[in-house]
Protein backbone atom coordinates (compact mmCIF):
# COMPACT_ATOMS: atom_id res chain seq x y z
CA UNK A 1 0.00 0.00 0.00
CA UNK A 2 1.13 3.53 -0.74
CA UNK A 3 1.65 5.70 1.22
CA UNK A 4 2.80 3.63 4.21
CA UNK A 5 -0.16 2.49 6.33
CA UNK A 6 -0.56 4.86 9.21
CA UNK A 7 -0.49 2.15 11.87
CA UNK A 8 3.04 1.26 10.79
CA UNK A 9 4.34 4.77 11.37
CA UNK A 10 5.52 6.51 14.52
CA UNK A 11 3.04 7.40 17.26
CA UNK A 12 3.65 11.12 16.68
CA UNK A 13 2.81 10.90 13.00
CA UNK A 14 -0.29 8.85 13.77
CA UNK A 15 -1.54 11.56 16.09
CA UNK A 16 -0.74 14.30 13.58
CA UNK A 17 -2.67 12.45 10.92
CA UNK A 18 -5.66 11.93 13.18
CA UNK A 19 -5.87 15.64 13.94
CA UNK A 20 -5.16 16.77 10.38
CA UNK A 21 -7.95 14.70 8.94
CA UNK A 22 -10.92 16.59 10.45
CA UNK A 23 -9.15 19.94 10.04
CA UNK A 24 -8.56 19.32 6.36
CA UNK A 25 -12.16 18.29 5.92
CA UNK A 26 -13.45 21.45 7.58
CA UNK A 27 -11.20 23.61 5.38
CA UNK A 28 -12.29 21.70 2.30
CA UNK A 29 -16.00 22.03 3.04
CA UNK A 30 -15.83 25.48 4.57
CA UNK A 31 -17.92 27.14 1.84
CA UNK A 32 -20.65 24.56 2.31
CA UNK A 33 -20.53 24.70 6.08
CA UNK A 34 -20.91 28.46 5.83
CA UNK A 35 -23.99 28.10 3.63
CA UNK A 36 -25.47 25.55 6.00
CA UNK A 37 -25.02 27.96 8.91
CA UNK A 38 -26.35 30.87 6.84
CA UNK A 39 -29.49 28.92 6.15
CA UNK A 40 -30.46 28.61 9.81
CA UNK A 41 -29.72 32.20 10.78
CA UNK A 42 -32.46 34.76 11.33
CA UNK A 43 -32.58 37.75 8.97
CA UNK A 44 -31.61 40.06 11.82
CA UNK A 45 -28.15 38.53 12.02
CA UNK A 46 -27.33 39.68 8.50
CA UNK A 47 -28.73 43.12 9.14
CA UNK A 48 -26.52 43.51 12.19
CA UNK A 49 -23.45 42.27 10.33
CA UNK A 50 -23.22 38.93 12.12
CA UNK A 51 -22.21 36.96 9.04
CA UNK A 52 -19.67 34.55 10.41
CA UNK A 53 -20.52 34.41 14.08
CA UNK A 54 -22.85 31.90 15.65
CA UNK A 55 -26.54 32.35 14.79
CA UNK A 56 -28.30 34.41 17.43
CA UNK A 57 -31.18 31.96 17.13
CA UNK A 58 -31.82 28.85 15.07
CA UNK A 59 -34.44 29.67 12.49
CA UNK A 60 -34.14 26.46 10.57
CA UNK A 61 -37.86 25.79 10.35
CA UNK A 62 -38.87 29.37 9.59
CA UNK A 63 -36.35 29.81 6.78
CA UNK A 64 -37.00 26.54 5.06
CA UNK A 65 -40.77 26.84 5.36
CA UNK A 66 -40.56 30.27 3.80
CA UNK A 67 -38.65 28.88 0.83
CA UNK A 68 -41.44 26.42 0.24
CA UNK A 69 -44.31 28.76 0.97
CA UNK A 70 -43.22 32.01 -0.62
CA UNK A 71 -41.31 31.04 -3.73
CA UNK A 72 -41.89 28.76 -6.72
CA UNK A 73 -39.17 26.50 -5.31
CA UNK A 74 -41.48 23.46 -4.83
CA UNK A 75 -42.50 23.82 -8.47
CA UNK A 76 -38.85 23.93 -9.62
CA UNK A 77 -37.96 20.89 -7.55
CA UNK A 78 -40.91 18.98 -8.95
CA UNK A 79 -39.93 20.01 -12.48
CA UNK A 80 -36.42 18.75 -11.85
CA UNK A 81 -37.81 15.36 -10.88
CA UNK A 82 -40.09 15.25 -13.90
CA UNK A 83 -37.13 16.03 -16.13
CA UNK A 84 -34.55 13.84 -14.43
CA UNK A 85 -36.45 10.60 -13.86
CA UNK A 86 -37.70 10.08 -17.44
CA UNK A 87 -34.26 11.00 -18.77
CA UNK A 88 -32.58 8.40 -16.59
CA UNK A 89 -35.06 5.72 -17.68
CA UNK A 90 -34.83 6.68 -21.35
CA UNK A 91 -31.06 7.00 -21.59
CA UNK A 92 -30.40 3.82 -19.64
CA UNK A 93 -32.93 1.84 -21.72
CA UNK A 94 -31.53 3.06 -25.02
CA UNK A 95 -27.96 2.43 -23.99
CA UNK A 96 -28.67 -1.07 -22.70
CA UNK A 97 -29.71 -1.81 -26.26
CA UNK A 98 -26.87 0.00 -28.02
CA UNK A 99 -24.36 -1.37 -25.54
CA UNK A 100 -25.64 -4.88 -26.16
CA UNK A 101 -25.42 -4.46 -29.93
CA UNK A 102 -21.91 -3.00 -29.82
CA UNK A 103 -20.55 -5.25 -27.10
CA UNK A 104 -21.83 -8.63 -28.26
CA UNK A 105 -21.89 -8.59 -32.06
CA UNK A 106 -19.05 -8.37 -34.50
CA UNK A 107 -20.06 -6.48 -37.60
CA UNK A 108 -18.58 -4.00 -40.00
CA UNK A 109 -18.59 -0.49 -38.62
CA UNK A 110 -19.05 -1.61 -35.02
CA UNK A 111 -16.13 0.37 -33.68
CA UNK A 112 -16.97 3.45 -35.76
CA UNK A 113 -20.50 3.61 -34.44
CA UNK A 114 -19.07 3.21 -30.97
CA UNK A 115 -16.63 6.06 -31.57
CA UNK A 116 -19.44 8.21 -32.92
CA UNK A 117 -21.19 7.92 -29.57
CA UNK A 118 -17.99 8.55 -27.64
CA UNK A 119 -16.97 11.59 -29.67
CA UNK A 120 -20.48 13.05 -29.62
CA UNK A 121 -20.51 12.77 -25.87
CA UNK A 122 -17.51 15.11 -25.60
CA UNK A 123 -18.54 17.90 -27.98
CA UNK A 124 -19.11 21.35 -26.51
CA UNK A 125 -22.81 22.03 -25.94
CA UNK A 126 -22.58 25.28 -27.86
CA UNK A 127 -22.09 23.53 -31.18
CA UNK A 128 -25.52 21.95 -30.69
CA UNK A 129 -27.25 24.92 -29.15
CA UNK A 130 -28.69 26.86 -32.08
CA UNK A 131 -29.93 23.86 -34.13
CA UNK A 132 -31.32 22.00 -31.11
CA UNK A 133 -33.12 25.06 -29.83
CA UNK A 134 -34.48 25.69 -33.28
CA UNK A 135 -35.70 22.13 -33.66
CA UNK A 136 -37.25 22.16 -30.19
CA UNK A 137 -39.17 25.31 -31.09
CA UNK A 138 -40.41 23.88 -34.38
CA UNK A 139 -41.51 20.66 -32.65
CA UNK A 140 -43.54 22.83 -30.27
CA UNK A 141 -41.47 21.57 -27.37
CA UNK A 142 -39.76 24.81 -26.41
CA UNK A 143 -40.31 25.66 -22.76
CA UNK A 144 -41.64 22.19 -21.98
CA UNK A 145 -40.19 19.49 -19.79
CA UNK A 146 -40.62 17.04 -22.66
CA UNK A 147 -38.32 19.11 -24.84
CA UNK A 148 -35.57 18.97 -22.25
CA UNK A 149 -36.10 15.27 -21.60
CA UNK A 150 -35.84 14.45 -25.31
CA UNK A 151 -32.56 16.26 -25.67
CA UNK A 152 -31.08 14.88 -22.47
CA UNK A 153 -31.96 11.31 -23.40
CA UNK A 154 -30.33 11.73 -26.79
CA UNK A 155 -27.18 13.35 -25.49
CA UNK A 156 -26.71 11.06 -22.50
CA UNK A 157 -27.06 8.04 -24.77
CA UNK A 158 -23.51 8.86 -25.92
CA UNK A 159 -21.93 8.50 -22.51
CA UNK A 160 -24.22 5.65 -21.48
CA UNK A 161 -23.36 3.68 -24.60
CA UNK A 162 -19.65 4.04 -23.89
CA UNK A 163 -20.28 2.78 -20.40
CA UNK A 164 -22.64 -0.10 -21.23
CA UNK A 165 -20.65 -1.34 -24.18
CA UNK A 166 -17.47 -1.59 -22.11
CA UNK A 167 -19.36 -3.32 -19.33
CA UNK A 168 -20.99 -5.86 -21.63
CA UNK A 169 -17.75 -6.50 -23.46
CA UNK A 170 -16.18 -7.55 -20.18
CA UNK A 171 -18.95 -10.10 -19.44
CA UNK A 172 -18.13 -13.78 -20.02
CA UNK A 173 -19.01 -14.39 -23.66
CA UNK A 174 -19.44 -18.15 -23.12
CA UNK A 175 -22.85 -17.54 -21.55
CA UNK A 176 -24.10 -16.02 -24.77
CA UNK A 177 -22.51 -18.74 -26.92
CA UNK A 178 -24.09 -21.41 -24.75
CA UNK A 179 -27.50 -19.81 -25.12
CA UNK A 180 -27.05 -19.64 -28.89
CA UNK A 181 -26.20 -23.32 -29.09
CA UNK A 182 -29.44 -23.99 -27.23
CA UNK A 183 -31.21 -22.08 -29.98
CA UNK A 184 -32.33 -19.18 -27.84
CA UNK A 185 -33.49 -16.20 -29.90
CA UNK A 186 -31.16 -13.18 -29.85
CA UNK A 187 -33.62 -10.82 -28.17
CA UNK A 188 -34.24 -13.45 -25.51
CA UNK A 189 -30.50 -13.63 -24.93
CA UNK A 190 -30.58 -9.89 -24.35
CA UNK A 191 -33.55 -10.08 -22.02
CA UNK A 192 -32.83 -13.25 -20.05
CA UNK A 193 -29.05 -13.62 -20.17
CA UNK A 194 -27.42 -10.22 -20.56
CA UNK A 195 -29.85 -7.82 -18.91
CA UNK A 196 -29.80 -9.56 -15.50
CA UNK A 197 -26.00 -9.37 -15.54
CA UNK A 198 -26.17 -5.66 -16.25
CA UNK A 199 -27.91 -4.76 -13.01
CA UNK A 200 -24.81 -3.24 -11.36
CA UNK A 201 -24.08 -1.19 -14.48
CA UNK A 202 -27.69 -0.03 -14.66
CA UNK A 203 -27.57 1.04 -11.02
CA UNK A 204 -24.27 2.88 -11.48
CA UNK A 205 -25.43 4.67 -14.60
CA UNK A 206 -28.77 5.63 -13.12
CA UNK A 207 -27.24 7.41 -10.14
CA UNK A 208 -24.67 9.11 -12.32
CA UNK A 209 -27.15 10.31 -14.92
CA UNK A 210 -29.52 11.43 -12.20
CA UNK A 211 -26.80 13.71 -10.83
CA UNK A 212 -25.71 14.99 -14.24
CA UNK A 213 -29.23 15.86 -15.34
CA UNK A 214 -30.32 17.27 -12.00
CA UNK A 215 -27.32 19.59 -12.08
CA UNK A 216 -27.70 20.62 -15.71
CA UNK A 217 -27.94 24.35 -16.09
CA UNK A 218 -27.04 25.17 -19.67
CA UNK A 219 -29.84 23.31 -21.44
CA UNK A 220 -32.34 24.39 -18.85
CA UNK A 221 -31.55 27.99 -19.73
CA UNK A 222 -31.50 27.38 -23.48
CA UNK A 223 -34.65 25.28 -23.78
CA UNK A 224 -36.96 26.56 -21.04
CA UNK A 225 -38.07 29.71 -19.29
CA UNK A 226 -40.29 30.31 -16.31
CA UNK A 227 -41.45 28.17 -13.39
CA UNK A 228 -43.77 25.98 -15.46
CA UNK A 229 -40.97 23.95 -16.92
CA UNK A 230 -37.65 25.14 -15.51
CA UNK A 231 -35.67 22.85 -13.25
CA UNK A 232 -34.26 24.04 -9.97
CA UNK A 233 -30.80 24.92 -11.31
CA UNK A 234 -32.27 27.51 -13.65
CA UNK A 235 -34.98 28.46 -11.18
CA UNK A 236 -32.48 29.43 -8.56
CA UNK A 237 -31.46 32.47 -10.60
CA UNK A 238 -34.96 33.91 -10.40
CA UNK A 239 -35.10 32.78 -6.79
CA UNK A 240 -31.97 34.88 -6.37
CA UNK A 241 -33.64 37.85 -7.94
CA UNK A 242 -36.63 37.45 -5.65
CA UNK A 243 -34.67 37.27 -2.41
CA UNK A 244 -31.82 39.58 -3.37
CA UNK A 245 -29.63 39.94 -0.33
CA UNK A 246 -31.66 37.72 1.96
CA UNK A 247 -28.73 35.37 2.42
CA UNK A 248 -30.51 33.05 4.81
CA UNK A 249 -33.20 32.44 2.18
CA UNK A 250 -30.73 32.03 -0.65
CA UNK A 251 -28.76 29.55 1.41
CA UNK A 252 -31.81 27.54 2.36
CA UNK A 253 -32.87 27.51 -1.30
CA UNK A 254 -29.43 26.38 -2.49
CA UNK A 255 -29.34 23.59 0.04
CA UNK A 256 -32.76 22.35 -0.98
CA UNK A 257 -31.65 22.41 -4.62
CA UNK A 258 -28.52 20.44 -3.85
CA UNK A 259 -30.13 17.88 -1.57
CA UNK A 260 -31.57 15.28 -3.99
CA UNK A 261 -28.30 14.47 -5.79
CA UNK A 262 -26.45 14.51 -2.49
CA UNK A 263 -28.95 12.11 -0.95
CA UNK A 264 -28.71 9.94 -4.07
CA UNK A 265 -24.94 9.90 -3.78
CA UNK A 266 -24.95 8.85 -0.16
CA UNK A 267 -27.55 6.14 -0.67
CA UNK A 268 -25.88 4.68 -3.72
CA UNK A 269 -22.27 5.63 -3.09
CA UNK A 270 -20.77 2.34 -4.14
CA UNK A 271 -22.55 2.41 -7.49
CA UNK A 272 -21.84 6.07 -8.05
CA UNK A 273 -18.11 5.69 -7.67
CA UNK A 274 -18.07 2.47 -9.66
CA UNK A 275 -19.79 4.39 -12.43
CA UNK A 276 -17.39 7.29 -12.42
CA UNK A 277 -14.30 5.17 -12.45
CA UNK A 278 -15.33 2.39 -14.79
CA UNK A 279 -12.69 2.11 -17.43
CA UNK A 280 -10.30 4.33 -15.52
CA UNK A 281 -8.85 1.44 -13.63
CA UNK A 282 -8.48 -2.02 -15.04
CA UNK B 1 -55.09 -25.88 -46.70
CA UNK B 2 -54.78 -24.73 -50.32
CA UNK B 3 -52.24 -26.09 -52.74
CA UNK B 4 -50.29 -22.87 -52.98
CA UNK B 5 -49.85 -22.65 -49.23
CA UNK B 6 -48.54 -26.18 -49.20
CA UNK B 7 -46.11 -25.27 -51.97
CA UNK B 8 -44.83 -22.35 -49.87
CA UNK B 9 -44.13 -24.58 -46.93
CA UNK B 10 -42.43 -27.11 -49.19
CA UNK B 11 -40.26 -24.37 -50.69
CA UNK B 12 -38.92 -23.51 -47.24
CA UNK B 13 -38.06 -27.14 -46.92
CA UNK B 14 -34.87 -28.01 -45.10
CA UNK B 15 -33.72 -24.40 -45.33
CA UNK B 16 -34.26 -22.39 -42.16
CA UNK B 17 -36.64 -19.43 -42.43
CA UNK B 18 -35.08 -16.05 -43.33
CA UNK B 19 -35.28 -14.72 -39.81
CA UNK B 20 -33.55 -17.74 -38.38
CA UNK B 21 -30.68 -17.43 -40.85
CA UNK B 22 -30.16 -13.70 -40.55
CA UNK B 23 -31.01 -13.18 -36.94
CA UNK B 24 -27.46 -12.54 -35.84
CA UNK B 25 -26.86 -10.02 -38.61
CA UNK B 26 -30.08 -8.07 -38.18
CA UNK B 27 -30.39 -8.06 -34.40
CA UNK B 28 -27.57 -5.59 -33.64
CA UNK B 29 -29.07 -3.08 -36.05
CA UNK B 30 -32.50 -3.40 -34.52
CA UNK B 31 -30.99 -2.80 -31.11
CA UNK B 32 -28.95 0.14 -32.35
CA UNK B 33 -31.72 1.83 -34.30
CA UNK B 34 -33.47 3.86 -31.57
CA UNK B 35 -30.23 4.97 -29.94
CA UNK B 36 -28.60 5.96 -33.21
CA UNK B 37 -31.74 7.75 -34.37
CA UNK B 38 -31.92 9.87 -31.22
CA UNK B 39 -28.22 10.57 -31.27
CA UNK B 40 -28.19 11.52 -34.94
CA UNK B 41 -31.13 13.87 -34.66
CA UNK B 42 -30.00 15.66 -31.50
CA UNK B 43 -26.22 15.48 -31.65
CA UNK B 44 -24.62 14.55 -34.96
CA UNK B 45 -26.84 16.42 -37.41
CA UNK B 46 -26.85 19.63 -35.30
CA UNK B 47 -23.05 19.71 -35.43
CA UNK B 48 -23.21 19.97 -39.23
CA UNK B 49 -26.11 22.41 -39.04
CA UNK B 50 -24.03 24.66 -36.81
CA UNK B 51 -21.29 24.69 -39.44
CA UNK B 52 -23.91 25.73 -41.99
CA UNK B 53 -25.43 28.39 -39.76
CA UNK B 54 -21.97 29.86 -39.14
CA UNK B 55 -22.00 30.99 -42.79
CA UNK B 56 -25.29 32.84 -42.34
CA UNK B 57 -26.42 36.18 -41.09
CA UNK B 58 -29.50 35.14 -39.14
CA UNK B 59 -31.41 36.38 -36.12
CA UNK B 60 -33.06 33.03 -35.50
CA UNK B 61 -36.46 34.05 -36.86
CA UNK B 62 -36.22 36.15 -40.00
CA UNK B 63 -34.52 35.81 -43.34
CA UNK B 64 -31.31 33.78 -43.52
CA UNK B 65 -28.65 35.46 -45.55
CA UNK B 66 -25.60 33.60 -46.78
CA UNK B 67 -22.49 35.62 -46.09
CA UNK B 68 -19.79 33.00 -46.58
CA UNK B 69 -16.90 33.49 -44.22
CA UNK B 70 -18.27 36.86 -43.11
CA UNK B 71 -18.76 35.83 -39.50
CA UNK B 72 -15.27 34.40 -39.27
CA UNK B 73 -13.75 37.51 -40.80
CA UNK B 74 -15.58 39.61 -38.24
CA UNK B 75 -14.33 37.33 -35.45
CA UNK B 76 -10.75 38.05 -36.45
CA UNK B 77 -11.28 41.69 -35.51
CA UNK B 78 -13.39 41.07 -32.43
CA UNK B 79 -11.55 41.98 -29.28
CA UNK B 80 -14.06 40.12 -27.11
CA UNK B 81 -13.30 36.97 -29.08
CA UNK B 82 -9.62 37.24 -28.22
CA UNK B 83 -10.40 37.91 -24.56
CA UNK B 84 -12.54 34.77 -24.53
CA UNK B 85 -9.89 32.73 -26.29
CA UNK B 86 -7.22 33.94 -23.89
CA UNK B 87 -9.44 33.08 -20.92
CA UNK B 88 -10.06 29.65 -22.39
CA UNK B 89 -6.33 29.07 -22.45
CA UNK B 90 -5.99 30.25 -18.85
CA UNK B 91 -8.83 27.93 -17.88
CA UNK B 92 -7.26 25.01 -19.70
CA UNK B 93 -3.89 25.52 -18.05
CA UNK B 94 -4.97 26.23 -14.50
CA UNK B 95 -7.81 23.73 -14.46
CA UNK B 96 -5.22 21.00 -14.91
CA UNK B 97 -4.05 21.77 -11.38
CA UNK B 98 -7.02 19.65 -10.36
CA UNK B 99 -5.09 16.57 -11.44
CA UNK B 100 -2.08 16.87 -9.07
CA UNK B 101 -4.33 18.34 -6.37
CA UNK B 102 -6.65 15.36 -6.69
CA UNK B 103 -3.68 13.00 -6.47
CA UNK B 104 -2.43 14.79 -3.38
CA UNK B 105 -5.75 14.49 -1.55
CA UNK B 106 -6.12 10.88 -2.66
CA UNK B 107 -2.71 10.05 -1.19
CA UNK B 108 -3.66 11.87 1.99
CA UNK B 109 -6.88 9.88 2.33
CA UNK B 110 -5.51 6.51 1.22
CA UNK B 111 -5.34 5.09 4.72
CA UNK B 112 -7.35 2.58 6.67
CA UNK B 113 -8.22 4.46 9.83
CA UNK B 114 -11.69 4.43 11.36
CA UNK B 115 -14.22 6.56 9.56
CA UNK B 116 -12.03 7.05 6.49
CA UNK B 117 -14.82 5.99 4.17
CA UNK B 118 -16.98 8.79 5.44
CA UNK B 119 -14.08 11.20 4.99
CA UNK B 120 -13.58 10.07 1.42
CA UNK B 121 -17.21 10.61 0.52
CA UNK B 122 -17.36 13.99 2.27
CA UNK B 123 -14.30 15.10 0.34
CA UNK B 124 -16.12 14.11 -2.83
CA UNK B 125 -19.11 16.25 -1.91
CA UNK B 126 -18.31 19.33 -4.04
CA UNK B 127 -18.54 17.27 -7.21
CA UNK B 128 -22.06 16.08 -6.45
CA UNK B 129 -23.66 19.48 -6.03
CA UNK B 130 -24.59 21.65 -8.98
CA UNK B 131 -22.12 24.20 -10.29
CA UNK B 132 -24.91 26.71 -9.92
CA UNK B 133 -24.78 26.24 -6.17
CA UNK B 134 -20.97 26.17 -6.18
CA UNK B 135 -21.01 29.47 -8.08
CA UNK B 136 -23.39 31.10 -5.60
CA UNK B 137 -21.41 29.90 -2.62
CA UNK B 138 -18.13 31.16 -4.03
CA UNK B 139 -19.52 34.54 -4.97
CA UNK B 140 -20.43 35.02 -1.31
CA UNK B 141 -17.06 33.71 -0.32
CA UNK B 142 -15.45 36.44 -2.49
CA UNK B 143 -17.85 39.20 -1.49
CA UNK B 144 -15.79 42.28 -0.60
CA UNK B 145 -18.08 43.45 2.22
CA UNK B 146 -18.68 40.26 4.15
CA UNK B 147 -16.98 37.42 2.24
CA UNK B 148 -15.02 34.90 4.23
CA UNK B 149 -11.98 35.37 2.01
CA UNK B 150 -11.74 39.05 2.85
CA UNK B 151 -12.21 38.38 6.54
CA UNK B 152 -9.26 36.06 6.20
CA UNK B 153 -6.89 38.32 4.25
CA UNK B 154 -8.02 41.11 6.57
CA UNK B 155 -6.17 39.23 9.32
CA UNK B 156 -2.97 40.02 7.43
CA UNK B 157 -3.98 43.65 6.99
CA UNK B 158 -4.86 43.17 3.33
CA UNK B 159 -7.90 43.82 1.25
CA UNK B 160 -10.71 44.01 0.80
CA UNK B 161 -10.44 42.68 -2.74
CA UNK B 162 -13.52 42.51 -4.94
CA UNK B 163 -12.33 39.38 -6.74
CA UNK B 164 -15.29 39.16 -9.09
CA UNK B 165 -15.41 42.88 -9.78
CA UNK B 166 -11.77 43.20 -10.72
CA UNK B 167 -10.66 42.48 -14.27
CA UNK B 168 -7.30 41.28 -13.03
CA UNK B 169 -8.62 38.63 -10.68
CA UNK B 170 -12.02 37.62 -11.94
CA UNK B 171 -11.07 34.70 -14.20
CA UNK B 172 -8.72 33.27 -11.60
CA UNK B 173 -11.42 33.58 -8.96
CA UNK B 174 -13.89 31.63 -11.07
CA UNK B 175 -11.31 28.99 -11.95
CA UNK B 176 -10.56 28.53 -8.24
CA UNK B 177 -14.26 27.85 -7.71
CA UNK B 178 -14.21 25.36 -10.59
CA UNK B 179 -11.11 23.63 -9.26
CA UNK B 180 -12.96 22.74 -6.10
CA UNK B 181 -15.37 20.17 -7.60
CA UNK B 182 -12.91 19.13 -10.30
CA UNK B 183 -10.24 18.26 -7.72
CA UNK B 184 -12.80 16.12 -5.94
CA UNK B 185 -13.45 14.28 -9.19
CA UNK B 186 -9.75 13.63 -9.83
CA UNK B 187 -9.37 12.54 -6.22
CA UNK B 188 -11.98 9.80 -6.64
CA UNK B 189 -10.30 8.59 -9.84
CA UNK B 190 -6.98 8.35 -8.02
CA UNK B 191 -8.44 6.74 -4.90
CA UNK B 192 -9.84 3.97 -7.06
CA UNK B 193 -6.55 3.77 -8.92
CA UNK B 194 -4.59 3.45 -5.70
CA UNK B 195 -6.77 0.52 -4.71
CA UNK B 196 -5.51 -1.33 -7.75
CA UNK B 197 -1.81 -0.61 -7.19
CA UNK B 198 0.08 -3.84 -6.81
CA UNK B 199 1.17 -4.20 -3.15
CA UNK B 200 3.93 -6.66 -4.04
CA UNK B 201 5.67 -4.14 -6.26
CA UNK B 202 5.45 -1.58 -3.47
CA UNK B 203 6.96 -4.04 -1.02
CA UNK B 204 9.72 -4.99 -3.45
CA UNK B 205 10.54 -1.33 -4.03
CA UNK B 206 10.58 -0.75 -0.28
CA UNK B 207 13.11 -3.52 0.16
CA UNK B 208 15.20 -1.75 -2.48
CA UNK B 209 15.07 1.34 -0.30
CA UNK B 210 12.60 3.40 -2.34
CA UNK B 211 10.27 5.67 -0.42
CA UNK B 212 8.40 8.95 -0.49
CA UNK B 213 8.60 10.96 -3.70
CA UNK B 214 10.89 8.45 -5.41
CA UNK B 215 8.50 5.61 -4.73
CA UNK B 216 5.60 7.75 -5.96
CA UNK B 217 7.35 8.76 -9.16
CA UNK B 218 8.95 5.48 -10.20
CA UNK B 219 6.62 2.85 -8.80
CA UNK B 220 3.17 4.25 -8.03
CA UNK B 221 2.55 6.80 -10.78
CA UNK B 222 3.31 4.41 -13.65
CA UNK B 223 0.65 2.11 -12.24
CA UNK B 224 -1.78 5.00 -11.98
CA UNK B 225 -1.48 5.87 -15.65
CA UNK B 226 -5.04 4.86 -16.61
CA UNK B 227 -6.43 7.04 -13.82
CA UNK B 228 -4.18 9.93 -14.80
CA UNK B 229 -5.27 9.67 -18.40
CA UNK B 230 -8.96 9.80 -17.54
CA UNK B 231 -8.33 12.65 -15.09
CA UNK B 232 -6.68 14.65 -17.87
CA UNK B 233 -9.48 13.93 -20.32
CA UNK B 234 -12.31 14.93 -18.01
CA UNK B 235 -10.44 18.00 -16.77
CA UNK B 236 -9.60 19.30 -20.24
CA UNK B 237 -13.13 18.75 -21.48
CA UNK B 238 -14.47 20.34 -18.29
CA UNK B 239 -12.23 23.38 -18.72
CA UNK B 240 -13.34 23.97 -22.30
CA UNK B 241 -16.99 23.42 -21.42
CA UNK B 242 -16.96 25.85 -18.49
CA UNK B 243 -20.14 27.88 -18.65
CA UNK B 244 -22.24 27.50 -15.52
CA UNK B 245 -19.84 29.18 -13.11
CA UNK B 246 -19.21 32.15 -15.37
CA UNK B 247 -22.89 32.61 -16.03
CA UNK B 248 -23.77 32.44 -12.33
CA UNK B 249 -20.84 34.33 -10.85
CA UNK B 250 -20.21 37.21 -13.27
CA UNK B 251 -22.28 36.96 -16.45
CA UNK B 252 -18.95 37.34 -18.22
CA UNK B 253 -18.18 40.63 -16.51
CA UNK B 254 -16.79 43.00 -15.47
CA UNK B 255 -16.80 44.41 -19.00
CA UNK B 256 -16.59 40.99 -20.56
CA UNK B 257 -13.28 40.23 -18.93
CA UNK B 258 -14.29 36.80 -17.64
CA UNK B 259 -15.91 35.55 -20.84
CA UNK B 260 -14.84 32.29 -22.38
CA UNK B 261 -15.83 31.04 -25.83
CA UNK B 262 -18.72 28.94 -24.55
CA UNK B 263 -20.18 31.90 -22.70
CA UNK B 264 -19.49 34.44 -25.42
CA UNK B 265 -21.23 32.22 -27.93
CA UNK B 266 -24.31 32.04 -25.73
CA UNK B 267 -24.27 35.76 -25.20
CA UNK B 268 -24.08 36.50 -28.91
CA UNK B 269 -26.89 34.10 -29.80
CA UNK B 270 -29.38 34.30 -26.96
CA UNK B 271 -29.16 37.39 -24.85
CA UNK B 272 -29.92 41.05 -24.79
CA UNK B 273 -26.77 41.55 -26.86
CA UNK B 274 -28.79 40.31 -29.80
CA UNK B 275 -29.77 37.16 -31.53
CA UNK B 276 -26.87 36.67 -33.88
CA UNK B 277 -27.20 32.95 -34.51
CA UNK B 278 -24.66 32.90 -37.34
CA UNK B 279 -22.01 34.72 -35.37
CA UNK B 280 -22.67 32.54 -32.34
CA UNK B 281 -22.42 29.42 -34.46
CA UNK B 282 -19.06 30.60 -35.81
CA UNK B 283 -17.75 30.93 -32.25
CA UNK B 284 -19.14 27.48 -31.44
CA UNK B 285 -17.40 26.03 -34.49
CA UNK B 286 -14.05 27.40 -33.30
CA UNK B 287 -14.62 25.96 -29.84
CA UNK B 288 -15.66 22.66 -31.40
CA UNK B 289 -12.48 22.52 -33.51
CA UNK B 290 -10.31 23.17 -30.46
CA UNK B 291 -12.17 20.45 -28.58
CA UNK B 292 -11.86 18.06 -31.53
CA UNK B 293 -8.07 18.08 -31.13
CA UNK B 294 -8.45 16.60 -27.66
CA UNK B 295 -11.31 14.30 -28.61
CA UNK B 296 -9.22 12.90 -31.46
CA UNK B 297 -6.27 12.23 -29.18
CA UNK B 298 -8.63 10.43 -26.83
CA UNK B 299 -10.18 8.35 -29.61
CA UNK B 300 -6.79 7.40 -31.07
CA UNK B 301 -5.72 6.12 -27.67
CA UNK B 302 -8.98 4.20 -27.31
CA UNK B 303 -8.51 2.72 -30.78
CA UNK B 304 -5.02 1.50 -29.87
CA UNK B 305 -6.29 -0.02 -26.64
CA UNK B 306 -9.04 -1.83 -28.55
CA UNK B 307 -6.57 -3.25 -31.06
CA UNK B 308 -3.88 -3.97 -28.52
Amino acid sequence: MFPTPIDKTSRAWQLTYQTMLPLALIMWLLPLIAVAIFSVKPAADFASGNYWGMPSSFDFLANYTRVFAESPMPRYILNSFFITVPTVIGAVALSCMTGFALGVYKFKGNIWIFFLFVAGNFVPFQILMVPVRDMTISLGLYDTKTGLVMFHIAFQTGFCTLFMRNFIKALPHELIEAARVEGVAEWRIFWYVVLPLMKPAIAALSVLIFTFIWNDFFWAVVLTQGPDSQPVTAGITSFNAQFGTAYHMLSAGSIIAALPPVAMFFLMQKHFIAGLTLGAVK
Amino acid sequence: MTDSALADVAALGPKKPWWRRNQQKVTPWLFLAPGILFFLVYVIVPIFQSFQISFLDWDGLGQKEFIGLGNYVELMDDEAFYTSLKNNIIWLTLYLLAVPAGLFIALFLNQTVTGIRLYKSLFFFPFVISQVVVGLVFSWFYDPTFGLMNEFIGLFGLGPIAVLGDERFVTYGIIAAGLWPQTAYCMILYLTGLNAVDPEQIEAARLDGAKGIKMLWYVVLPQLRPATFIAFVVTIIGALRSFDLISIMTQGGPWGSSRVLSFYMYEKSLSEYGFRMGYGAAIAVILFLIMMVFITIFLVKMYRDEKG
